[in-house]
């Protein structure tokens, strides 16, 4: 019955920055430490203490909304969001309203479409509550308590769940590209926010939206938003209202049910933060963020597709981790090979990263060193079997290639007085073959060929031995 | 006679001490001593609600080498509490050190006590302290003002010679007039607000009083600079201050017609027309301005200040430090603990600020009183385009009131009407005794540009110097 | 605009303020008292003119360097067990009517 329904889905995702420290005070804002432990007169908000805003904070927090291609705006203004909460130690967490830092960004999918952002806006994480660890007490830890973030509220122009989770791994990209933050939904570094509603096809207004908290990971939000929308045309279809109200995913039970709060109760008394003069961002120094921010990741797949030959699919995997792009880059670039690259990077090179542990045991072999293997393989100076042997040995061994292959006995050999000697030996120790194949069973060639490798341990050159044989066969 | 050294002067006693002609604990036991004296008997002048230990480490160096210090509840200190004049924050003593409290340290300044103080300084009275008001040792049945109102008591008693105290809407300058001492609330951002506990961010401020313009001078000094621990404290070049008396030839200073209305206590007009006088004795030329919007800024004041607070004061809520009472439930914890904790002033400000920030109000109130401000502070700065280096006005429209004397809240309010405007505009300003009135002190006010305390100094010297030996009688 | 002893019930459950209902109405009483004074500034026409834009906030340097305790948490927390601040139990974000 869906069909006949659009779902009208609009995502606020909050991003945890990657700073050393906290973003109004000097506590480390590492996770894992004792409860308590990253906590100071600032964070306590202990009676007269005062924030002071982290300057890598504003920088990770511009750099993200140019990625996103949002308006950066030389002024913002801090503001306070006034509510109780025990984990929110001031009363109040010190966000920006009228005037956030970005507005207007649009985020390309991979489908073509776009999604629009409404507005980026810095603001401060709050601690952890605790309900399950002593009985009838919430136990409250606050290392995580002005931990920086931003948050980035899209336009509700996104229709499908397929669309939801495509903008999500866009922002991930992008965020991940910038280096703006970790974006680890489990560990709580992406959080996502998202207002579900329905309406008929052709209709141009909104319907009344929920509010869905709680979703940790895409799959979930996917999901949610499926249960949810669902929900909504049941509830048209039979006549029924949705009441705006916020919902919680229960990741368990796979279910989204209503949060207990009553909406409407809120009143955040937002106004400008007076312990905080306006964000002031000079002009050079935004257009020097900008330049530092280079080629985007839509932008650097498009170029690898188009200039360097790979397939929308590699150039997918390739742009995945700014590392392995900035290595195949470079690898391309020294060798000249763009294709063969992809194939070594896709094949060998990222199946050493993963069997050394992934991304952290970083990627060994050196481009220039890459390419000079790829280009031992397109003269025949080595076979692709004994290049992957090469390949091995350079995992450990900073010798140049070609070196490698001169100590390791793996330069293919071309050379006709040596591969007629090895065929000679062939005919003689596998004369029944020999006459089959001389008297014209062709098919006898590849498992000749096979011999003759096995006995040249893999030096000789397929092609030539190929060719020798067919001489022999036809003389 | 010889004059108690106590009472010669912060510099006397610093470098007495220095030369070693005296021992701090010996200048620290003459100040408890005052101490003990004046808040003795049922009419004790209360302005002193913890005491410090003799200095253990005596100092022996520095330009306030052993100079006894009295510091405001609201400025954290750590040795003594910080209980801000309230039962919310009873005993608490602060993990860590104001900015202001920690130069005076190390200037060599011995701390005697933490001084009374309207609730969280809201108040001009010190009758909202949960501890008790403080008396005016000038006449005892009336209040020393506030709501720095300990401070300025202890510094008019002899104990300290010089006091920090912390300004919102005249809470300074208001109890030295009352007092009869001098009191400075330097430019918006001189003196970091790192270790003072906010009531209105925007609006809040060290401030020193002293017994004489020099004192006060040395004192401001040595708090003010710039902190990185405080983003709204000012970058700014240090402004000489203890410049000594001068005269005033060339100097401009307008006196704004509004701050004489046809209602001002007519012996605090005599008073004031006697400062001008003395002003062009010693060279000023007085000029008659105009700063329209004045009579808006106690309303602006009491928006501006009363929603800052709202929020401010919703860290006190019992989960991780200061008063808790158990409830069934958070909700009813904070419930508990915030009304057991704040005392009707307080309480009746955080539900007005509350209000006008809150959905449907804020544009009417809040939005629309920062506009005002800005008229507010437009007007100074007109005043000061024009050729004006300086402002002269009463402080107060009367001088100290009995205690008890004003119930209604807004009529208590109104005796900041002289003073709250420099706070909305940012000024340095300062009281000096310009007088008495049946034997009670008169302040005049002197208001200069942003960080033109130089110039706000100047005028005090030469006022002092005038009328010094009359004010003191 | 007069407050209403609804408004003043209404805030101060924003403000989490224990006011006993007999309490009430003086509060109503004052703070109507008070707003009526405010009322004054609803005829000031005109805006002042936009100040320069300021130079903005100094910036604090991305370092780990807190602003040490001189009194271990412990010492002064009303309640706390194994590094954690313990309050009332909430069985979830949603208990204390308010969301982060
Ligand atoms: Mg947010
Ligand atoms: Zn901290």
């Amino acid at each position: 019955m869906t069909g006949a329904w659009e779902m009208v889905v609009g995502l606020e995702v909050h991003v945890q920055l990657r700073t050393r420290s906290k973003a109004f005070c000097g506590c480390s804002a590492t996770f894992g430490d004792a409860p308590n432990q990253n906590t100071c007169p600032v964070c306590l908000a202990l009676p007269g203490a005062l924030p002071v805003l982290n300057a890598r904070a504003v920088e990770l927090a511009a750099r993200a909304a140019l990625a996103l291609g949002c308006d950066v705006h030389r002024r913002s203004v801090f503001a306070r969001k006034n509510y109780f909460y025990p984990d929110l130690p001031k009363g109040y967490q010190i966000s920006q309203a009228e005037q956030p830092l970005a507005t207007g960004g649009r985020v390309p999918l991979p489908d073509g479409s776009t999604v629009g952002i409404t507005r980026i806006h810095m603001e401060e994480d709050a601690g952890k509550s605790i309900h399950d660890r002593f009985p009838g007490q919430t136990a409250i830890d606050l290392n995580r308590a002005g931990v920086p973030l931003i948050e980035i509220v899209g336009e509700p122009e996104i229709r499908s769940s397929a669309q939801a989770g495509a903008y999500l791994r866009a922002l991930r990209e992008i965020l991940l590209f910038g280096e703006v933050s970790d974006v680890s939904m489990e560990e709580g570094s992406f959080r996502v926010d998202a207002n579900v509603s329905a309406r008929r096809r052709g209709e141009t207004a909104f319907r009344p939206r929920t509010e869905i908290k709680n979703l940790n990971s895409f799959s979930n939000v996917e999901h949610a938003l499926e249960l949810e929308f669902a929900r909504h045309v049941a509830t048209y279809e039979a006549d029924g209202a949705i009441a705006q109200q916020t919902m919680l995913f229960d990741a368990l039970r796979q279910e989204v049910r209503p949060a207990r709060s009553k909406e409407g109760s809120h009143d955040y008394r937002y106004f400008p933060e007076p312990d905080l003069p306006p964000l002031v961002l000079a002009a050079d120094w935004l257009a020097a963020q900008r330049a530092a921010l280079g080629e985007l990741p839509a932008a650097r797949r498009a170029r690898f597709v188009g200039a360097l030959g790979v397939s929308a699919h590699e150039a997918e995997i390739l742009t995945a981790e700014p590392a392995i792009a900035e290595y195949f880059d470079a690898v391309a670039a020294a060798g000249g090979d763009g294709k063969a690259a992809a194939n070594w990077i896709l094949g060998e090179v990222l199946a050493a990263r993963n069997a050394a542990g992934g991304a952290a045991a970083g990627l060994v072999v050196a481009p220039a060193r890459l390419a000079a293997l790829i280009a031992l393989v397109r003269t025949g100076a080595v076979s692709s079997t004994a290049a992957k042997a090469i390949f091995q040995t350079m995992l450990t061994d900073g010798a140049e290639p070609k070196a490698i292959a001169e100590r390791d006995g793996l330069l293919q050999v071309g050379d006709d007085g040596a591969l007629e000697a090895w065929i000679a030996e062939v005919w003689a120790e596998h004369p029944d073959e020999a006459r089959r194949y001389a008297a014209g069973e062709a098919k006898l060639q590849g498992v000749l060929v096979g011999f003759v490798m096995k006995k040249s341990k893999g030096r000789a050159d397929p092609k030539k031995v190929n060719q020798l044989l067919a001489t022999r066969a036809g003389s | 006679m010889t004059v108690p050294l106590l009472d010669q002067g912060a510099a006397s006693i610093a470098a007495a001490v220095r030369e070693a002609r005296v021992a701090a604990v010996e200048v620290f036991g003459a100040a408890h001593g005052r101490l003990l004296e004046s808040h003795a008997g049922p009419d004790g002048i209360h302005a002193v609600l913890s005491t410090a230990e003799p200095p253990t480490v005596a100092p022996t160096s520095g330009p306030l080498a052993g100079v006894p210090v009295a510091i405001k509840d609201n400025i954290a200190t750590l040795t003594l509490p910080t209980s801000c004049g309230s039962r919310i924050l009873e005993h608490w003593v602060s993990p860590y050190e104001a900015t202001a409290a920690r130069k005076l340290r190390e200037a060599g300044a011995s701390l005697i006590g933490k001084t009374n103080m309207d609730e969280f300084a809201m108040g001009s009275s010190t009758e909202n302290s949960a501890y008790g008001p403080s008396r005016n040792p000038h006449d005892r049945t009336r209040a020393p003002g506030g709501s720095s109102g300990g401070s300025a008591a202890a510094v008019a008693a002899g104990i300290a010679p010089i006091a920090l105290g912390s300004e919102t809407g005249g809470s300074v300058r208001q109890p030295a007039a009352f007092c009869g001492v001098v009191g400075v609330k330097p430019t918006y951002g001189r003196v970091s607000r790192f270790g003072l506990v906010a009531f209105a961010s925007s609006l809040d401020g060290i401030g020193v009083f002293g017994r004489t313009v020099d004192d006060a001078a040395l004192a401001t000094e040595i708090v003010s600079g710039h902190d990185p621990h405080d983003a709204t404290s000012a970058a700014v070049e240090p402004a000489a201050m203890r410049i000594g008396p001068g005269t005033l030839d060339g100097l401009v200073i307008g006196v704004p017609r509004e701050y004489f209305p046809d209602s001002l206590d007519p012996s605090v007009r005599e008073r004031c027309d006697r400062a001008r006088e003395a002003l062009r004795a010693q060279g000023a030329t007085l000029r008659d301005v105009s700063l329209p919007h004045t009579d808006l800024a106690i309303p602006v004041y009491y928006i501006i200040a009363p929603a800052e607070c709202s929020a401010n004061l919703a860290r006190f809520d019992g989960v991780r430090y200061g008063m808790r009472i158990e409830g069934d439930g958070i909700r009813a914890m904070y419930e508990a603990t915030r009304a057991a904790g704040f005392g009707a002033e307080v309480t009746r400000r955080i539900l007005l600020g509350t209000y006008v920030l809150s959905a449907g109000y804020y544009d009417a109130y809040y939005r629309k009183a920062q506009q005002v401000r800005e008229l507010i502070r437009s007007d100074f700065d007109a005043v000061f385009a024009s050729g004006v280096q300086a402002l002269f006005t009463p402080t107060t429209p009367t001088p100290a009131f009995a205690l008890g004397a004003i119930s209604d809240p807004y009529e208590m309010y109104l005796s900041d009407i002289f003073t709250v405007t420099a706070n909305l505009a940012g000024v340095p300003a300062m009281s000096v005794p310009i007088g008495r009135v049946g034997g009670l002190p008169v302040g005049g006010q002197i208001l200069a540009r942003h960080f033109d305390e130089t110039t706000m100094f100047r005028v005090a010297y030469a006022l002092e110097e005038a009328l010094g030996a009359e004010a003191a009688r | 605009m007069a407050v209403t002893p609804d408004d003043v019930r209404h805030v101060a459950g924003l403000a989490r303020l224990g006011i006993p209902e007999d309490a009430l109405a003086r509060y109503v009483e004052q703070l109507n008292g008070i707003l009526s004074h405010m009322e004054v500034l609803q005829r000031v026409k005109g805006e002042a003119e936009a100040t320069p834009p300021d130079a903005g906030m100094a910036l604090r340097e991305d370092r780990v360097a807190p602003v040490p305790l001189a009194i271990a948490r412990e010492r002064f927390a009303p309640r706390m067990r194994d590094g954690f601040f313990l309050v009332p139990r909430l069985a979830t974000h949603e208990d204390a009517g308010e969301e982060p």
